[in-house]
């Protein structure tokens, strides 16, 4: 019987508190009267107001949410296909497993720089297409990996069994696999969302003219301080994500209630 | 047979497009940032020299290769400001790590001691933030740690300190939003370990005596090992090339090496130095990400297909 005690209750606290304060505080900010983060003015809508009317803001929100839909997609689907390239065996694995493992861990600001120079040595035009591309090249990694886990523990044997009875592969898979993984996929395409949202680095090196991501637009306002638009943006993404989380749990909690007596 | 023909002709094919877009986005890449630390800066576009041609022909590549120079790599060694910026990144990534490690075990422990119906939204709880920008979450503390803001405001209302302390533009600064962000990485790991543990070892060491400090560090701490490996792994070696967190909440002074390379290639643009710092950099880290590489494909080998709790652990 686990125990669960008064010190493991203060860590768990302490551990949620610390992490959750500072978004905390810039929710109760964005709704803040005051231009000044320090004094509380009453509560207002004024800074929401505020960035419906700015316009590059929404501009860069657009962009980003297109960057992040379209690359996710595209990663959801290499990165799939990788999961799926893991499990098997061939020449060239060792490579293979490196280029994959390798980007979840290494530092952004060399994957964005080689990544550049790759665009200005081929002479693509920088913009939004080389966004999209870097970031599906980062987020099929994560989403390899996180099917992928969820491939190891999937019971072969339904595989084997269709195909014995005459079931060509890629039916197999569109049939059995993908139905039964599914929630692992689609955890893959929300954490590609989620990193292409998010990413400020690799964006930078690879962005041209027109194409300025959410990110990029917070950064270059937030190195000229703290302003209470850029609070009230941020508890929106905040709010979406939290929405897109919640949502998203619940799906998978059905879907896992429902496929318990089908174990696999 | 036809159909172990079609077999092999699918499934290669699905090997092969993540397997070129990953040499062409990703390998190839490398290959030329390895080129351009051999090049020399210039004003043209593309700012760097000699430009790889080959319509040029065989001359023209012996001209390519008569004109690399390894310059780049001795202004690194020539400079100290370079030499103490790598230092001063590990230093920071070795301190933050250990301070992950000491605050994210308590949390995980008592997350995977906590009752099943709990667990699910705990962890939930805990990854949360993650999901949330990054960005947005060290911009959190750039409202927290200012001059008039609310750390200060709460240590004078305590009556802590007399006068505003300055956070912002210091190494506290830059440790505590590292640590802020990189907790999740720690935790995760940490928890997926400590929750595979038989809770019968323990019951077994209380029943031959041993106190719940020894039972702790005798059996749970070894039994955790694959996780804080992992955690320390998954933090440390990103840490060292962070960018985001010392731009914004340290100073230049801070001069981590991601900041170094930032300032090179935007401020100075020069793309040659640029990319020599991000050779040597990466062959820093090369060690540390082939460990990582050969443990998460490790525990995947064939002969552990069936048995792989610690995948069903990962499972997000």
């Amino acid at each position: 019987m686990k125990r669960f005690g008064t010190v493991n209750l203060t860590a768990l606290a302490l551990g949620l508190a610390f992490l959750y304060l500072p978004i905390a505080i810039l929710i109760i900010y964005s709704f803040n009267d005051s231009r000044l983060v320090t004094v509380w003015a009453g509560a207002s809508l004024r800074w929401y107001r505020e960035l419906l009317r700015d316009e590059a803001m929404l501009d860069a929100a657009s962009v980003s949410l297109r960057v992040a839909f379209l690359s996710a997609t595209l990663a959801t689907v290499l990165g799939t296909l990788a999961a799926l390239a893991l499990t098997q065996r061939f020449r060239g694995k060792l490579l293979f497993s490196g280029m994959i493992y390798a980007p979840l861990v290494m530092p952004e600001v060399i994957t964005g720089l080689s990544l550049l120079l790759l665009f200005v040595a081929v002479e693509i035009e920088r913009g939004f297409w080389t966004i999209v591309l870097a970031h599906t090249t980062l987020t099929l990694c994560f989403v390899a990996v996180v099917v992928h886990a969820r491939l190891v523990t999937f019971d072969k044997s339904l595989q084997e069994a269709a195909m014995d009875l005459g079931c060509p592969p890629l039916r197999t898979f569109l049939t059995i696999t993908l139905p039964l993984i599914w929630p692992a996929v689609a955890s893959g395409w929300m954490l590609a969302f989620a990193l292409s949202l998010d990413d400020l680095v690799i964006a930078s090196f690879v962005t041209g003219p027109g194409a300025t991501t959410l990110p990029l637009r917070i950064y270059s306002e937030v190195r000229l301080g703290v302003k209470p638009e850029i609070n009230a943006v941020c508890t929106i993404m905040i709010a979406v994500v939290a929405l897109g989380l919640i949502v998203a749990s619940l799906l998978t909690k059905r879907s896992a209630s429902r496929s318990l007596g089908a174990r696999v | 047979m036809q159909n172990t023909q079609q077999r092999d002709l699918v499934t290669r094919i699905a090997i092969l497009m993540p397997y070129l877009w990953l040499i062409a986005l990703f390998l190839v890449p490398f290959l030329i940032v390895l080129k351009i630390s051999f090049s020399q800066t210039t004003i043209a576009q593309p700012p760097y020299t000699p430009v790889f041609d080959l319509s040029e022909g065989w001359e023209g590549l012996k001209q390519f290769f008569a004109a690399l120079s390894t310059e780049n790599y001795a202004t690194l060694v020539s400079d100290s400001l370079y030499l103490w910026s790598y230092l001063k990144s590990l230093q920071v990534a070795a301190i933050s790590t250990v301070i992950l490690l000491l605050t994210a075990y308590p949390v995980a422990y008592a997350l995977a001691r906590a009752p099943r119906r709990w667990q699910g939204v705990l962890v939930l709880s805990v990854v949360l933030p993650f999901w949330t920008s990054f960005l947005i979450r060290v911009y959190a503390w750039i409202n927290i740690l200012q001059h008039d803001g609310l750390l200060n405001q709460a240590l004078i209302a305590l009556r802590i300190v007399d006068a505003p302390v300055t956070w912002l533009a210091t190494d506290t600064a830059v440790y505590i939003g590292i640590v802020y962000s990189y907790f999740p990485f720690m935790v995760l790991p940490l928890f997926a370990a400590l929750e595979k543990m038989d809770n019968a070892l323990l019951e077994a060491a209380a029943d031959l005596g041993a106190p719940p400090w020894r039972a702790f560090f005798q059996i749970t701490v070894p039994l955790s090992l694959p996780g804080i490996a992992a955690g320390t792994l998954l933090c440390f070696i990103p840490i060292v090339g962070e960018f985001v967190i010392p731009d914004l909440l340290g100073s230049s002074s801070t001069a981590m090496i991601g900041q170094t390379l930032w300032l090179e290639f935007f401020g100075n643009r020069d793309w040659p130095v640029a990319s020599a710092l991000a050779v040597v950099l990466l062959a820093i880290l090369v060690p540390p990400i082939l460990i990582y590489r050969q443990r998460e494909t490790r525990q995947y080998s064939p002969s552990s297909f069936r048995g792989a709790p610690e995948a069903r652990a990962r499972n997000p």
